[in-house]
């Protein structure tokens, strides 16, 4: 859990806002020399964490849009899902409570970039990519388990365009996870990098976090 | 001086690498002890240092791989006011075609073309593009930092509105220009009605242009959040730069509305979904709720803005601060707020619930008071101050003028039953184009004259200024304000022609002749800035003597904007004495890289230095790589994945680090 | 061409009445409004002293407090709140009192949008009184009018300015819209929302008589088409029924049974062709059907090639169809 504090309270711990936990800047004459100041922070210090959060921002909104296009339709039509079976519930469960399981690896990884652990890093980020990629064939077993073809009805589009938009953003995401892992393994390495791991991780808890409501737009409220 | 020696920084494999490793960390120590640091005069070893540093190779090359936001700033501003001049021409013939009853300049379907390619680009490519090219020059100056935050993602994000735009303007030329308005409802511009490639290629436009929207957005939130000067707390901030960050991060919820309704309708029509088809249970509402709910906010990024301007201009021209700042800053982002609530009123004529419709009546009336507080604090401060009556304060004034009759015509309209006769009339053209032209291009005039200074080092001329704004502000009275009667008198908008028994013929014939007053005065602008090139008068630092930050270095600035970054101590900084005993500027970032500072969002505090990236090509590839991807995916469905690769390898050679640059890191490292 | 009512400003009906007001209402606040801003505008601009760029600037409004100006200016705000909800008032009560129109006895039609015509079915509780028509609607001075409003294609807008406000037609969603014609005449209504090729040729007359008037009209709408009387109109009628033209259009009491296209079973009772497009005449009659794409490019009807007896035959059919 303090993984999760570090990045919702940037405010603990030695990742301040207001007063940096390294030197501050110093005053020499009329000058305000930063000379002493680290070269990255991490959490709300870094530039990284701020693009992240727009991108959050973004594609945040664009999947609440896309849940709202799904139940405004659901409310203009009288039978939902329309002429047919709720996608089946097993491949769409397994993939979830996987993508939750890899929320473990992920608060390692973040722990472990925060506190500037290149060895750590390197291993967890490994398996955590073979457990990434692993949760792509069981969304390919979702798609083949809905039931209903994406151009048979509204409720159709709808169910085959939002699986479609997150099967998006997990594919580049593990693209982005797979590359910040192989920058880890050069033979220099700077500080940055660790920000980027964490950036990286951090944008993982989005996805887990995004899975779970269209998990029960798709599966569980065609079933209500 | 520790940097991480020989602990996680690459576990050493045995005592031998332990003993390099702090070997090499010690030498890196002295590099960086050695190196040239910032905070020295202009004239300095350190200004010869960050030329060097900062100055964008020559050529080709530099041009294509510049980061630099004076010159991607300048560049869609440029762009973009290209676009502005071919959307005019197009609007020229449609006036030609309305000029007379039963007219035969062009037919229907080429005026199809002309007033959606005309909505199209003023509002994609011109309008907003403009407004955050502005953004991109000045905010990094007026915060008094070198570049913005991110900068490869505001390069690429030119290159993909270029070339989502050519794109667009190409399809138009093979007679394939989109055809079914700006806002392109359904089902006319669906699978079934929109026939043809023109609504797929208006569909990928939205993509490009929304796509570089949102980049800039999100650069331009975060060096407003975060790069701000020292001492340049949210209550120091410039008016402008409070504009800038409500307008960016309400494009970063507004536009991915837009971009999901643009997709599903190409989803309906490439893979044959049934989102807005009403016979498989869709919807063609759906359409009108999604794009409006982007749509009612983007005027208000091109608005907002403007605002931005006009709160800038008027204190310089005054000779004193703005009157009410808070309260200005305050009705800036109750504006934000409000926008989103409006959206249903371009919807008025639809079968919603009465009830609901009055409710957005309500909240367009209430968008009115944060408006009406600014306008009443720029009166204040005009009133209250000496006046310097330069062709920038012009603009303003005709700004007022004409911004007050389209914002009260706006009010109007906000009626439900008032709108119901209204509603896509003429009489709603007059509106869009009194609150859009002057509400946002006479500030945008303003802000050219006012700032061409700093972006060019000449000052544009003042007699042609003066010139240009009257013929912009007669023309376009006698162009727009018939169009008020016209929509009363029963004229629907979108009509290619008319008979002359509907009475129509004399305003329509008024509204062409001021149309062409309209398009000299755009000329005299375009030679104003042509002489001004070749030989106008040259700027000093501060010609204007304004307050910003941005006049506290050279016109134009250098590529480093600052020999050292300034400190502020007031919300006028050029103007306010500064406190005895205050630091007025930074000191040791490093001048041989390039160097910039992280500070806190509420106060501004130093807090970490930043490597900004430097110029590469694969911004510029990346954009081409979208490119592929987005017209692979048109043509056939295994594009959509294999399309991919392209932007996804110019991506990752984005982002990978060279070992000349993670050693340059390495040098100038200090762990947090 | 037609001598027709479509101002805003000069209403026809109980609707459009109510709407005027409110547009006078709106029209007087806001002009109020506008000088007032503009005059104080002014006003600062005539008494505030001139400067040039190196005038020094008066910083000391940063620090000191200049309450006159910010009583002003709240004043200012204050009053802007006060009239925008007084307008908010007015608005909401003009459209209760738009929802308020007494239905009794209201006349009851279909009114069907398609690219780019009108088709209109008048109901009757008797339903061997229907009748159908186009691009023209025949309504009784003083008898509401109730409008079921569908699209069969895209999204259209009914709108007749000296009437009533307009409502969008859209596909797969019903609208309906309410009004009454206190004063006989013509009203030239027209589509409102852009459908495609022929948005600007979609017109829709009105015509509002007095109730008896009225009535003979709706019991002629009624009758099929009358018997030829002469052989060019025979031979007009045969060429219809055997020709392309029975695809698309319908005439009661022929073989010609189309759907597709406007109902032609009383076309020359008609002020225009075409939906506003043309004169009803028999030279415009004759000129369309042999090509209507000269006249109105890309309308769904083809041109046809035809010998001039032909054409004239059927153009003499079409005359009878009164």
């Amino acid at each position: 859990m303090s993984v999760l504090t570090r990045w919702f309270t940037p405010l603990e711990g030695g990742r301040r806002e207001a007063t940096p936990a390294s030197v501050p800047a110093v005053r020499k004459g009329d000058a305000l020399d930063v000379a002493d100041l680290p070269s990255y922070g991490f959490g709300t210090r870094s530039l990284m964490w701020w693009g992240t959060a727009g991108m959050m921002a973004i594609e945040g909104m664009g999947f609440a849009l896309m849940i709202g296009v799904c139940f405004y339709l659901r409310s203009l039509n009288a039978v939902w899902p329309s002429g047919g079976d709720p996608p089946d519930l097993l491949w769409g469960t397994v993939n979830v409570v996987l993508a939750v399981l890899t929320g473990i690896p992920n608060a390692i990884i973040d722990r472990a970039a925060n506190e500037q652990d290149l060895h750590r890093v390197r291993v967890w980020l490994v398996t955590f990519a073979v457990l990434t990629l692993c949760l792509l064939p069981v969304r390919w077993m979702e798609f083949t388990a809905l039931n209903v073809r994406g151009d048979a009805s509204a409720y159709g589009s709808c169910v085959w365009v939002l699986l479609g938009l997150h099967t998006f953003n997990l594919i580049t995401n593990v693209a982005d996870t797979l590359v910040v892992s192989a920058v880890t393994f050069k033979k220099t390495v700077d500080g940055k990098r660790f920000v980027d791991v964490a950036e990286n991780a951090g944008y993982w808890w989005f996805i887990i976090a995004t899975w779970i409501p269209i998990y029960v737009v798709i599966y569980l409220v065609p079933r209500m | 001086m520790s940097t991480g020696a020989g602990t996680h920084m690459g576990a050493p494999l045995h005592r031998g690498d332990a003993r390099r490793r702090q070997k090499k960390s010690l030498h890196r120590a002295a590099e960086r002890h050695a190196m040239i640091l910032d905070g020295a005069g202009w004239d300095s070893v350190a200004a010869h240092a960050l030329e060097r540093t900062w100055q964008d190779e020559p050529g080709v090359l530099g041009f294509l791989r510049t980061n630099d936001h004076k010159r991607l700033g300048r560049r869609f501003v440029a762009t973009a006011f290209l676009f502005f001049v071919a959307a005019g021409i197009l609007a020229a013939v449609m006036r030609a075609q309305l000029a007379v009853p039963d007219n035969h300049v062009v037919g229907p379907d080429l005026y199809d073309q002309l007033f959606t390619m005309h909505g199209t680009t003023m509002m994609f490519i011109f309008a907003v593009p403009v407004m955050q090219g502005m953004a991109l020059y000045l905010v990094p100056l007026m915060v008094g930092t070198r570049n913005t935050a991110f900068p490869r993602m505001s390069a690429c994000a030119y290159w993909l509105y270029l070339l989502g735009s050519i794109t667009l303007y190409g399809g138009f030329a093979l007679n394939a220009g989109a055809d079914a308005g700006w806002f392109a409802y359904v089902p006319l511009a669906g699978p079934q009605y929109g026939v043809g490639k023109r609504s797929d290629i208006w569909n990928n436009l939205i993509n490009f242009t929304e796509a570089m929207g949102l980049m800039v957005a999100v650069d331009i939130t975060t060096v407003i959040l975060k790069m701000r000067a020292p001492g340049m707390s949210l209550r120091r901030m410039p008016l402008f730069v409070w504009a800038s960050l409500v307008t960016s991060v309400m494009i970063i919820f507004a536009m991915p509305a837009v971009m999901l309704a643009a997709n599903l309708v190409q989803f309906d029509r490439t893979f044959g979904t049934h989102f807005f088809n009403p016979a498989e249970g869709g919807d063609a509402l759906l359409w009108q709720h999604l794009f409006w709910f982007f749509g009612h906010p983007e005027v208000y990024f091109i608005f907002i803005p403007a605002l931005g301007f006009v709160s800038t201009i008027i204190p310089t021209f005054a000779r004193r601060p703005m009157f009410g700042h808070d309260a200005v800053v305050l009705s800036l982002i109750a504006t934000g707020f409000l926008a989103f609530g409006l959206w249903v009123h371009h919807m008025f004529a639809t079968n919603l619930p009465e009830l609901g419709k009055s409710f957005f009546t309500a909240m367009s009336f209430m968008i009115a008071i944060p408006t009406a507080v600014q306008i009443f604090c720029w009166i204040a401060t005009l009133w209250a101050g000496r006046l310097n009556l330069r062709v920038p304060l012009l603009f303003v004034l005709g700004f007022f003028f004409i911004f007050m009759i389209g914002g009260l015509s706006g009010i109007m309209v906000g009626s439900v039953p008032f709108d119901l006769q209204v509603h896509d009339t003429y009489f709603v053209v007059a509106h869009l184009h009194y609150v859009l032209l002057g509400g946002a291009v006479f500030p945008l005039f303003a802000a050219l004259y006012y700032w061409f200074p700093k972006m060019t080092g000449r000052m544009l001329g003042e007699r042609l200024g003066r010139w240009q704004f009257w013929l912009f502000f007669i023309g376009f009275n006698v162009a727009f304000f018939p169009m008020h009667v016209l929509g009363l008198e029963g004229m629907p908008r979108r009509m290619y022609t008319y008979g002359a028994e509907t009475g129509w013929g004399p305003l329509n014939l008024l509204a062409s002749v001021g149309a062409a007053i309209i398009a000299v005065s755009v000329l005299v602008f375009v030679i104003n800035v042509v002489r001004t090139r070749r030989g106008g008068e040259p700027a000093s630092a501060d010609p204007w003597g304004a307050s910003t930050l941005e006049w506290a270095t050279g016109s134009p600035p250098p590529p480093y904007n600052f020999v050292a970054l300034p400190v502020v101590t007031s919300r006028e900084p050029l103007w306010a004495p500064r406190p005895p005993g205050t630091p007025t500027h930074v000191s040791g970032l490093s001048a041989e890289d390039r160097e910039g500072l992280v500070t806190t969002v509420l106060d501004a505090a130093p807090d970490v230095r930043y490597s900004y990236p430097e110029p590469t090509i694969w911004p510029f590839i990346a954009a081409w790589g979208v490119l592929v991807w987005l017209l692979w995916s048109s043509l056939s469905t295994a594009g959509m994945f294999w399309g991919l690769i392209p932007p996804a390898i110019a991506f990752i050679g984005w982002y990978w680090p060279s070992k000349e640059e993670t050693d340059r890191q390495l040098v100038l490292q200090r762990r947090p | 061409m037609i001598e027709a009512l479509h101002d805003v400003r000069i209403p026809g009906g109980i609707q459009a009445q109510a709407v005027y007001h409110l547009w006078l209402i709106l029209l007087a606040v806001c002009t109020v409004v506008f000088v007032g801003v503009m005059a104080a505008l002014a006003l600062a601009l005539r008494r505030a002293p001139r400067a040039g760029h190196d005038t020094p600037p008066a910083v000391e409004w940063l620090e000191r407090s200049e309450p006159a100006i910010a009583r002003a200016v709240r004043i200012g705000v204050a009053l802007s709140t006060v009239l925008l909800l007084g307008l908010l008032g007015a608005s909401v009560y003009t459209s209760w009192a738009l929802a308020r129109l007494p239905l009794a006895n209201a006349l009851h039609i279909e009114l069907t949008a398609h690219q780019w015509w009108w088709e209109a079915r008048y109901d009757d509780p008797e339903p061997s009184r229907l009748f159908v028509g186009a691009n023209e609607l025949h309504i009784p001075v003083g008898r509401p009018v109730l409008l079921t409003l569908r699209a069969s294609d895209v999204i259209h807008s009914f709108w007749v300015p000296s009437l009533v406000g307009k409502k969008d037609l859209i596909p797969g969603r019903d609208a309906t819209v309410m009004f009454r014609a206190d004063r006989s005449g013509v009203y030239r209504g027209q589509c409102a929302e852009f459908c495609g090729y022929q948005h600007a040729k979609m017109a829709l007359f009105v015509i509002a008589d007095e109730p008896q008037s009225w009535q003979r009209w709706a019991d002629r709408q009624r009758a099929p088409a009358p018997a030829p009387r002469t052989t060019q109109e025979a031979r007009g009628r045969e060429l219809f029924e055997r020709g392309t033209c029975a695809m698309c259009h319908a005439v009661d009491g022929t073989l010609a049974g189309g759907r597709q296209a406007p109902d032609l079973t009383h076309v020359a009772s008609r002020m225009t062709l075409a939906a506003g497009a043309l004169p009803n005449d028999a030279a415009a009659r004759a000129a369309w059907i042999v090509d209507p794409q000269a006249f109105k490019p890309g309308a769904h009807m083809p041109a046809t090639a035809l010998s001039p007896q032909d054409a004239g035959a059927i153009a003499a059919f079409l005359e009878s169809l009164q």
